[in-house]
């Protein structure tokens, strides 16, 4: 009986042993898409590697709302999960809850403040503390274009806004649909940052950034809105409520010309196997060449009880950061690594302008915050610019002069 | 239940009549406890709370800063809430009004002593037994302009058909409107039905020997007798309308823009996706008193009635 008893109590203690170092993991993310969700997979075997359970946790939903939704609940009942998908200025707002762990000793282990740009570790801390760890950035003023779609209606690749619109009308002519675009608030969004920073990045600072009146009630807005709605015409009738990687599937199908979209849309196109500069190109948006707007996806590490998941949760912050993940995940999802002086050979060109284009703008002052993409401003205010921006956008008899006033307003109301 | 305990408490009166007897007396207390615990709690707690919230500045996270009724205020100044009301407004009249009319006469159509009745009747009810969910995402698909009916009519040889409704900010809500017609009408057929089944026979064969035709037998017989089954109707439709919320999340995400939000939607866009959990509460607050609008004078002439039985 004592043997079967002594037994017993070593195979639950070598069991136990072997458990302390192996925990789990669970990771809140909307990386759900083709691209994006064989980019997260590799994240996920590279945590098995390590001996560690991943309990993945995707929640649907482009603009990651469903995500948040879900999160605040968990955190709410107190069993938030080890890791989530928080960005920007949300991650602020965590760590004023007190929810986000310190991740300083896993940061000085792998140097992160000498490995990354300043911009991107300044959002990853919380009152001087690492909270996150970035997975990539995303350049989101890029347009994609399909290059058969320009030849056969013999336009050709627009510089300019003013260009745009008659390069559209001659693909509209030939029959094909100039931009592809799907009807959801964050992809009007999208659009119109990328018109608004073709004014400049001073402009779009001070609009979107710096929520200035002046600035939102310029003559400035008001072109932008302008332009803007003359993008209505060059959507086909059924883009509402369309999500985004339908709409990049069209240029994919040669059904569209164009996508304003950031390079999340790559993972797309590789994904369908297609080559960058044979049957896509990549241009930055009409006039915006020398700014980015950036989107740094992350994941915030939450407080977790248990040694074994607190070890779990520190390896993965310190994966995440590696060169072998940066490189795989980042090629997979078409953004760039966050890390400085990584090998560039495996990415393609659209990848190398990127990265060129991320280090030069950083020194001009051009690096600006995506504001469609909850970087810029918190969501109460993102959420009251959207509105108006897709109201405008659907909404025919409204003028340029109406929807500049009602976003001033709105802006000033969110507050 | 009640009964269950009061035979147990019988049953064992022989021995020890005192103490079982109390027992027998707290058991239909001690049954009823948790159930009106649990209803005290998770239903008017939850609503005195949400009350309380609307009169907070939270946002992300639950707070208890006062700030009287300033986020009524901004409610009332939020120009898409006013959108969301108005659609109410549209889609809540027009939803009950052709509910009750399809229902009616799909009932009194039934009602004609066919063939397979019970094979069409359960063929007129099935809509209700999908969700919303399924019926938005069906009508989406037959209402997008690209793939739906308009290309169907195109492909037929209509070249000039145009049915953009899904897509025109001023249509939209009318697309809410069908589907949820197409739900819900066949429900308000079979509790039509059920009334009409309940009117006496003989009523009817009177009326007939006086020489009534068939429509007026029905018009001022039979209908001014479904008046309860009318109210009936009309509560559950008018709540179905208020509480709408999965019919716009699947058809139209309230879009194009954000034409076609209702309340509930509105609700849940500014609590759970804006952290704006004040603003949301006070939202669901209005919603509540338009359900207490309606609720509160049917039960009232609905006790009334019972008072005079």
């Amino acid at each position: 009986m004592k043997k079967i008893a002594f037994g017993l109590t070593t195979v639950a203690l070598s069991l136990a042993a072997a458990t302390a170092q192996a925990g789990e993991v669970e990771v809140l993310h909307w990386w759900t898409s083709g691209g994006e969700a064989a980019a997260i997979n590799v994240l996920k075997e590279q945590m098995v590697e390590a001996d560690h359970t991943w309990k993945d946790f995707a929640v649907a939903g482009g603009g990651g709302e469903s995500a948040m939704t879900v999160l605040k609940s968990r955190a709410i009942s107190g069993n938030p999960p080890s890791a989530a998908q928080i960005k920007g200025p949300t991650i602020q707002e965590w760590g004023d809850l007190g929810f986000l762990t310190n991740l300083d000793d896993v940061a000085k282990a792998g140097e992160w403040d000498v490995i990354l740009p300043q911009v991107i570790s300044d959002v990853m801390k919380y009152d001087g503390h690492y909270v996150a760890a970035p997975v990539n950035v995303h350049r989101v003023n890029w347009m994609w274009a399909n290059p058969e779609v320009f030849r056969k209606s013999g336009a050709s690749i627009p510089t300019s806004w003013e260009q745009f619109i008659v390069e559209a009308k001659k693909i509209k002519a030939a029959g094909f649909t100039p931009l592809a675009h799907g009807g959801q608030n964050w992809q009007d969004a999208t659009l119109f940052e990328a018109i608004a920073l073709s004014k400049g990045a001073r402009f779009y600072s001070s609009a979107f950034i710096g929520l200035s009146d002046t600035a939102l009630r310029s003559q400035d807005m008001i072109d932008v809105f302008d332009t803007f709605k003359q993008m209505r015409e060059f959507v086909d009738p059924g883009f509402s409520g369309r999500d985004w990687n339908i709409a990049t599937s069209m240029v994919i199908n040669g059904d569209a010309a164009m996508q304003i979209m950031g390079d999340w849309a790559k993972g797309e196109f590789t994904a369908a196997g297609k080559k960058a500069g044979v049957d896509y190109v990549c241009y930055p948006a009409p006039g915006t060449s020398g700014a980015f707007t950036f989107n740094i996806d992350s994941l915030a590490m939450f407080k977790v009880e248990g040694k074994d998941k607190q070890a779990a949760q520190k390896d993965l912050a310190r994966l995440i950061l590696e060169p072998k993940f940066q490189e795989t995940f980042n090629l997979n999802k078409g953004s760039i690594p966050v890390r400085l002086n990584m090998p560039r050979d495996k990415f393609d060109t659209c990848a190398h302008a990127s990265m060129d284009s991320f280090l030069a703008s950083s020194t001009t002052g051009d690096l600006v915050p995506s504001m469609a993409h909850g970087m810029a401003v918190n969501s109460m205010v993102q959420g009251a610019i959207f509105d108006v921006v897709t109201n405008f956008f659907n909404d025919e008899s409204m003028t340029s002069e109406e929807a500049v006033d009602k976003l001033a307003r709105a802006v000033k109301a969110s507050m | 239940m009640n009964t269950k305990a009061a035979n147990s408490g019988s049953g064992q009166t022989q021995s020890g009549r005192p103490a079982r007897l109390s027992l027998a007396d707290w058991m239909p207390k001690i049954v009823m406890a948790p159930t009106v615990l649990v209803t005290l709690v998770c239903i008017y707690g939850y609503m005195i709370w949400t009350a309380v919230l609307s009169f907070t500045g939270s946002r992300m996270l639950p707070s208890y800063n006062f700030v009287g009724f300033e986020q009524y205020e901004r409610l009332f100044n939020n120009d898409r809430w006013m959108v969301a009301l108005t659609n109410l407004g549209i889609f809540g009249g027009l939803f009950i009004a052709i509910c009750l009319f399809l229902g009616v006469i799909l009932a009194i159509f039934l009602d004609q002593k066919i063939r397979a009745e019970g094979a069409i009747r359960t063929i007129y009810l099935y809509p209700m037994a999908i969700s919303f969910i399924v019926t938005g995402t069906a009508w989406k698909w037959l209402l997008n302009p690209t793939n739906g009916l308009e290309k169907m009519m195109i492909d037929f040889g209509f070249v000039n058909f145009k049915f953009d409704w899904l897509i025109n900010p001023d249509m939209v809500v009318y697309c809410l409107v069908i589907a949820a017609v197409w739900q819900a009408s066949g429900f308000v057929m079979a509790l039509f039905l059920a009334g009409l089944r309940g009117v006496d026979g003989d009523l009817i064969k009177a009326a007939h020997l006086d020489g009534a035709s068939t429509f007026t037998t029905y018009r001022r017989i039979i209908l001014p007798s479904l008046k309860p089954v009318f109210f009936s109707a009309l509560v559950v439709l008018s709540h179905i309308a208020i509480k709408s919320f999965d019919l716009v999340a699947a058809l139209t995400n309230g879009g194009p823009g954000y034409a076609s939000d209702l309340p509930a939607n509105f609700m849940y866009t500014y609590t759970f996706t804006r952290s704006q959990i004040g603003l949301g509460s006070a939202s669901a607050m209005v919603m509540l008193g338009c359900v207490l609008a309606i609720l509160v004078p049917y039960l009232y002439s609905e006790l009334r009635g019972k008072r005079h039985e």
